[in-house]
């Protein structure tokens, strides 16, 4: 099997713990839990060295989820890469449970930011990747953010430091999925010409598709050798990929989950027989 | 008598020249909050972060993150306000050891006004799970906390003012982190303070002395965790307590005490602090006369409480 194979098949196993999480949990943001599976797929599968046994070295490269509400994915990449068993799925969002709505450095082993509020992880991961420079260390940075998420005039901020420190050491992608919370950016608050601004901001940007795996191999290969600025991966993305009638519909980047039919259809869609 | 910003950046400079651990982060405003000491003798454990005090807040978890501990600095105002979310999502609630050091206390900011005066940031401070809250009283406290905080691990808020300061404390004392500090023992009533009322709280209590009322004057530099036995102890024993604070009266130190005493030991309470009216342009001295923080509105409010005494 090739690695792109391989790959593939991380990925449908992410979308069909999506799906069952959300089942179990009753809501949880699956549109945009789905639309950056392939992304967290190569940084957990090829891109990002850390160790399950030793979650707290140091040396590790930190992935931090800045787009909070999208856990269900991070969750998935983690349980499949050993972290914590599947059986705590049933727990998300639940009294007592370990899975938080959304994402819990202390409570939830491989996490690595409280996110949720927009913005904050962005800095965050700045602040980690500066960290690593004073310290001598050699490890990477990845941040992950909501393309409504740009919204947020701290992430401009972080943009004009992050530049201004040269911080080679750290990659941010966007998820550009197109829809936020209530619509289609252009209805919210347009975000283009969005690889000119970030160019404008210092940074060195890359636009891929955001489910080609060899694209994606290709833009975090070329922010590896790149010296003396931050990279940006703008990643064009479908909202609620590989859902068919969640595909690119507002609604589905809520808080809810499938019922009756719909959950059938997405069983059946993302390769799921056993569910509850 | 040295200003407090001048002292915390003393403070941090010399510090840094015992331990490697901390580095200092500043919003643009080193001239303000006294940085610009440490900035000078070690620019390279001091991070720049630009008018951009919630990038600087977050970031700093992330700093933390890496082991060092960083002493984020900025305007009370701002810390309290601009940045208060990214306080509590980003440092309280994951519980990251980053120390909040906030200068521009209240209406002693003077002359800029009200839109840099914090007269809220205790309350909203104290209401964080998981954040310390501590507002030394002068330059010599402030020196012995500062050590204290590096060596406890956890998300502090550190109140350090502005102003000129006259001692409180002579060079020797001897403080017990996290208690409230006995400056005068006394029965008929005690006078709680913190920062800059506190040697007013003294001057009040020493012309009480003259007139035969006895006052206790603790000083209560922890706001949280706030010395509950105390408070209990100074409700049971004098009977009447009040409160000094240049902050808003609502949700301050008065607020905090009584709580305290309404749970444990009903006993009456007087804030003397600002009555719920943003601050205006004017030196501190004068403000603190035209806003009723001075020696005589303490003693004003001593007389008050020990009327309703049982």
């Amino acid at each position: 099997m090739s690695k792109y194979d391989e790959l593939k098949n991380f990925a449908a196993e992410l979308r069909k713990s999506i799906i069952i999480m959300n089942c179990h949990a009753g809501s949880g943001h699956p549109g945009g839990s789905l639309s950056c599976v392939e992304i967290i797929s190569w940084l957990y599968c090829n891109e990002m060295n850390y160790c399950t046994e030793n979650m707290n070295d140091p040396a590790r490269d930190r992935f931090i989820l800045s787009k909070g509400h999208s856990c269900l994915s991070l969750y998935a990449a983690l349980a499949e890469k050993g972290f914590f068993s599947k059986e705590e799925f049933k727990t998300l969002r639940h009294a007592g449970g370990m899975l938080q709505g959304h994402p819990d450095r202390i409570k939830t082993p491989g996490v690595e930011f409280n996110s949720g509020s927009l913005g904050q992880g962005f800095s965050f991961a700045i602040g980690c990747a500066l960290g690593a420079k004073r310290a001598g260390r050699k490890n990477r940075t990845y941040t992950l953010l909501g393309d409504g998420e740009l919204n947020e005039g701290q992430i401009w901020e972080g943009c004009m430091f992050a530049a201004h420190h040269n911080l080679d050491n750290m990659v941010a992608i966007v998820d550009y999925n197109k829809f936020q919370s209530d619509d289609l950016n252009t209805n919210i608050t347009a975000l283009e010409p969005l690889n000119d601004k970030f160019k404008a901001f210092g940074w060195h940007v890359i636009e891929i598709d955001g489910h080609d795996f060899r694209e994606i191999e290709n833009a975090f290969g070329r922010a590896r050798a790149l010296a003396g600025k931050p990279t940006m991966i703008i990643a064009h993305t479908v909202k609620g990929k590989g859902i068919s009638y969640m595909e690119n519909v507002p609604k589905w980047h809520g808080s809810l989950c499938p019922t009756g039919k719909e959950r059938e259809c997405a069983m059946r869609e993302c390769g799921c027989e056993d569910l509850i | 008598m040295e200003n407090m910003r001048d002292a915390f950046g003393k403070i941090l400079t010399e510090l840094a020249g015992q331990r490697e651990d901390f580095v200092v982060l500043d919003a643009d405003v080193a001239g303000g909050t006294g940085t610009y000491h440490f900035r000078e003798a070690y620019p390279d454990r001091f991070i720049q972060c630009g008018i951009a005090e919630q990038n600087m807040f977050s970031m700093a978890a992330g700093l933390a993150e890496s082991g060092i501990i960083p002493i984020v600095t900025c305007y009370a105002v701002f810390a309290s306000m601009r940045a208060l979310e990214q306080a509590r999502n980003s440092i309280a609630y994951p519980e990251f050891n980053v120390k909040i050091a906030a200068s521009h206390l209240g209406l002693d900011v003077g002359p800029d006004g009200a839109t840099h005066q914090a007269l809220e940031d205790i309350a909203i401070y104290r209401s964080i799970p998981r954040m310390s809250v501590v507002s030394p009283a002068d330059p010599i406290e402030l020196k012995a906390i500062m050590p204290y905080l590096l060596d406890n691990t956890g998300p502090l808020y550190l109140r350090t003012g502005r102003s000129p300061l006259p001692n409180v404390f002579d060079e020797n004392t001897f403080f017990e982190h996290g208690k409230a500090h006995v400056l005068r023992e006394g029965n008929d009533a005690t006078i709680m303070a913190v920062g800059v009322m506190v040697h007013r709280a003294l001057k009040a209590a020493d012309h009480l002395a003259k007139e035969g009322i006895s006052c206790r004057v603790l000083n209560m530099s922890w706001l949280k965790p706030m010395d509950e036995s105390a408070v209990i102890k100074a409700a049971k024993e004098t009977g009447a307590i009040i409160t000094c604070e240049d902050h808003n009266k609502y949700g301050g130190l008065g607020g905090a005490v009584m709580e305290i005493v309404c749970e444990n030991v009903p006993v009456p309470v007087e804030r003397v602090a600002v009555n719920d009216i943003f601050g205006a342009s004017g030196e501190p001295e004068d403000l603190a006369k035209e806003y009723g923080l001075l020696p005589e509105d303490i003693i004003k409010a001593v007389h008050r409480t020990l009327t309703r005494k049982k």
